[in-house]
C-alpha cells in the first residue's frame, strides 16, 4: 500500500481512539458502581483501602479494606477488562469489617473500594497502584 | 474438580469469651480467569472459585463474592468474634458446582 | 545503602539506577522462629562481590512479607504436595520417600551442600539428580520430569527443611572441573543482547533493567514461588529463562552446563541461609 497523506491522517485518528480507550474502560467500571449503589451518592472517609503505590507483579497484589460499621465492602479495578473484584458482606459475628486479599490487576490503575452502611449510605476509598512491567524477574 | 485443591485455614485452637481473632485462609486454585489464551490462541474458559464464606455455630461471619481478578491460590485474612466454644466451618464454591469445606474447633476457656 | 547503588554504567540506557521500593535493611525470620541470613561477607572466590545478598533483599515489602509466615508463602502449598508424594509408594519395589528416610526432616541439610559430587556415580549431581536416582534404583519408579512439578515439588520440600543453614557446596576436590566450568558459563555472553550473567547481577545488582530491580542471581531461595507465574520453579528453569531474556539459545534443564552453573552458583552464595520455597516477583 502507498501511504498518502490521507492515509496517515486515518492511521493518527486511529491512534487518537486508542488513546481515548482508558476513559471508556472507566465507564465501564461506573456502570458497576451504580449497580452497586443503585445510583445513590457516595461519600468519602470512614473506609480505608490499603494497596501497594507500586506493585512488581500485577498477578499478586496484597490489598485490605476496611470500613467500621459497613454491612458490605465491594472492591472494583477501574483498569481491568472486567472491573468487578470482590464483594466482602460482613456477617453478626464479623469483629471488624475488614478483609485483606490479593488480587490481579492488568496494568497501572485505581482500585476503588465502595463500603454499603447500613443506613444505606454509601462511602468511598480509592487508590492508584503503579504496576510494574519487567519480566525478566530481577 | 479442578486439581489439588486443597484449603488451608489458620483458626487459636483457643479464645476467651467475646475475643476478637484473626482468621487467615488459602486454597490451591489456579482461578483461571477467562482472559487468557492457550498456545494456539484458544481462549482458555474461566475456571474459578467464585464464593467463599465463614460461619461460626452457622452464624455468618463473612461471605465473600470472587471475581477473576482474585489471584490464583485465593488467600482472605479477616477478624471474628468468638463469642462461646464451637465450630468455624468455611466452604469455597468453584465455577464447575464442586464445593471445598474445612472446619476448625475452637475453645473458650 | 552503597552497596545496592553502585552507579555502574553499562550498555547504554539498558540500566538506569533507580529508587528501589526495596526495603535493603531489612531481616528475614520465617514463622517468628527460623532466622535467615540474606547478607553476609562474599566467600573467597567471589571477593569481588564484598558482600552477598540473597534475592530477597531485592524485592518490595508486600513481596518480602509473603516469605515471613509459611501460611501466606503459596509456595508452602506445594510442600504440602510433597509430603504426599513423600507418603506415596510408587514403583515396583514397594518404597516410598519415607520407606528409606522416614519423615523429611531426616534430609536437613542435604538443601546445603547440593550440587554435590556422588562418588559412586562419579558425578556432580543436583537435587533432582539424586531424587531419581533413588526413584529409578531404589523404587523401581520411573524418573520425574527434571523440572516437572513432582520434582521442584519435592525439592521444595527438601528445601524447606534445611531452612536456616547456611549453603556450603564444595568446590574443589573431584568437583572442581564442573565447577570451573560454571564460572567460565557464568561470564560468558549470550544472546543477541550480549550479556553474561555477570552483566546483570555481578556487576549492576541494585540497579535497574528496565523496571525489574536487579538481585545478585543467588539461588539459595530455590525453588522459588514467582508471582509472575505463580507456581514454583526450579533454578535451571530460571537459568534458562535468563539467556532466552538475552534473546539467546538457551540450554536444556539436566545438561552438564546447567549443572555445572547450577553448581557454581550455589557457590557464590556460600554462607546465606537455605530459604526455599521462597516467594519473588
Amino acid at each position: 500500500m502507498k501511504l498518502t497523506r490521507r492515509h496517515t491522517l486515518l492511521m493518527a485518528f486511529g491512534s487518537a481512539v486508542a488513546a481515548i480507550l482508558p476513559f471508556r474502560a472507566f465507564a465501564a467500571v461506573e456502570d458497576n458502581i451504580t449497580a452497586f449503589t443503585g445510583g445513590a451518592a457516595v461519600g468519602t472517609g470512614g473506609i480505608t483501602l490499603i494497596a501497594p503505590e507500586i506493585a512488581e507483579n500485577g498477578n499478586t497484589v496484597p490489598i485490605e479494606v476496611s470500613a467500621p460499621g459497613a454491612e458490605a465492602i465491594i472492591v472494583f479495578a477501574a483498569g481491568n477488562p472486567t472491573p468487578d473484584v470482590a464483594t466482602f458482606n460482613f456477617g453478626p459475628l464479623a469483629a471488624q469489617q475488614s478483609a485483606s486479599t490479593r488480587i490481579r490487576l492488568a496494568g497501572t490503575q485505581d482500585v476503588i473500594a465502595i463500603a454499603r452502611m447500613p443506613d444505606g449510605s454509601f462511602v468511598q476509598a480509592s487508590q492508584e497502584v503503579k504496576v510494574t512491567i519487567g519480566g525478566c524477574g530481577g | 474438580m479442578a486439581d489439588n485443591v486443597k484449603p488451608r485455614v489458620r483458626v487459636p485452637s483457643d479464645a476467651t469469651a467475646g475475643e476478637e481473632i484473626t482468621i487467615k485462609t488459602l486454597i490451591s486454585h489456579t482461578m483461571e480467569s477467562g482472559q487468557r489464551k492457550d498456545g494456539d490462541g484458544n481462549p482458555i474458559p474461566r475456571s474459578i472459585i467464585n464464593r467463599f464464606t465463614c460461619t461460626f455455630n452457622g452464624e455468618p461471619v463473612i461471605d465473600v463474592t470472587m471475581e477473576p481478578a482474585i489471584s490464583t491460590n485465593p488467600y482472605f485474612e479477616f477478624q471474628a468474634i468468638v463469642p462461646e466454644s464451637g465450630t468455624f466451618e468455611f466452604t469455597w464454591y468453584d465455577d464447575d458446582g464442586s464445593v471445598y469445606t474445612d472446619s476448625k474447633e475452637i475453645t473458650v476457656g | 545503602m552503597k552497596l545496592l547503588f553502585r552507579g555502574g554504567v553499562v550498555a547504554g540506557a539498558l540500566f538506569a539506577a533507580l529508587a528501589a521500593q526495596a526495603d535493603e535493611e531489612a531481616n528475614l525470620v520465617i514463622n517468628g522462629d527460623i532466622e535467615i541470613t540474606v547478607r553476609t561477607d562474599a566467600p573467597e572466590h567471589v571477593a569481588q562481590l564484598g558482600t552477598i545478598y540473597s534475592g530477597w533483599v531485592f524485592r518490595s515489602d508486600e513481596t518480602q512479607s509473603l516469605q515471613m509466615d509459611d501460611f501466606e508463602n503459596p509456595g508452602m502449598i506445594f510442600v504440602d504436595d510433597a509430603i504426599d508424594a513423600w507418603n506415596t509408594v510408587d514403583g515396583t519395589a514397594g518404597n516410598s520417600c519415607a520407606a528409606c528416610h522416614g519423615e523429611p526432616e531426616s534430609l536437613a541439610g542435604v538443601r546445603a551442600v547440593y550440587p554435590k559430587w556422588n562418588d559412586e556415580a562419579e558425578e556432580v549431581r543436583t537435587i533432582a539428580m539424586q531424587v531419581n536416582g533413588c526413584r529409578t534404583e531404589r523404587m523401581g519408579a520411573e524418573a520425574w520430569k527434571y523440572d516437572g512439578k513432582e520434582m521442584i515439588n519435592m525439592e521444595a520440600l527438601i528445601a524447606s527443611v534445611s531452612r536456616g543453614m547456611p549453603v556450603d557446596v564444595a568446590i574443589d576436590g573431584p568437583a572442581q572441573s564442573m565447577w570451573e566450568l560454571g564460572r567460565e558459563i557464568y561470564y560468558t555472553r549470550f544472546g543477541q543482547l550480549d550479556l553474561s550473567c555477570a552483566n546483570c547481577h555481578e556487576d549492576n545488582y541494585g540497579n535497574n533493567i528496565r523496571s525489574d530491580h536487579l538481585s545478585q542471581g543467588q539461588i539459595n531461595g530455590f525453588p522459588t514461588y514467582r508471582l509472575k507465574n505463580a507456581q514454583l520453579n526450579g533454578v535451571q528453569s530460571r537459568f534458562r529463562g535468563c539467556i532466552r531474556d538475552t534473546r539467546g539459545e538457551t540450554y536444556g534443564v539436566g545438561v552438564e552446563e546447567l549443572i555445572a552453573l547450577e553448581l557454581y552458583v550455589a557457590s557464590r552464595g556460600n554462607g546465606l541461609s537455605v530459604e526455599g520455597p521462597s516467594v519473588r516477583n
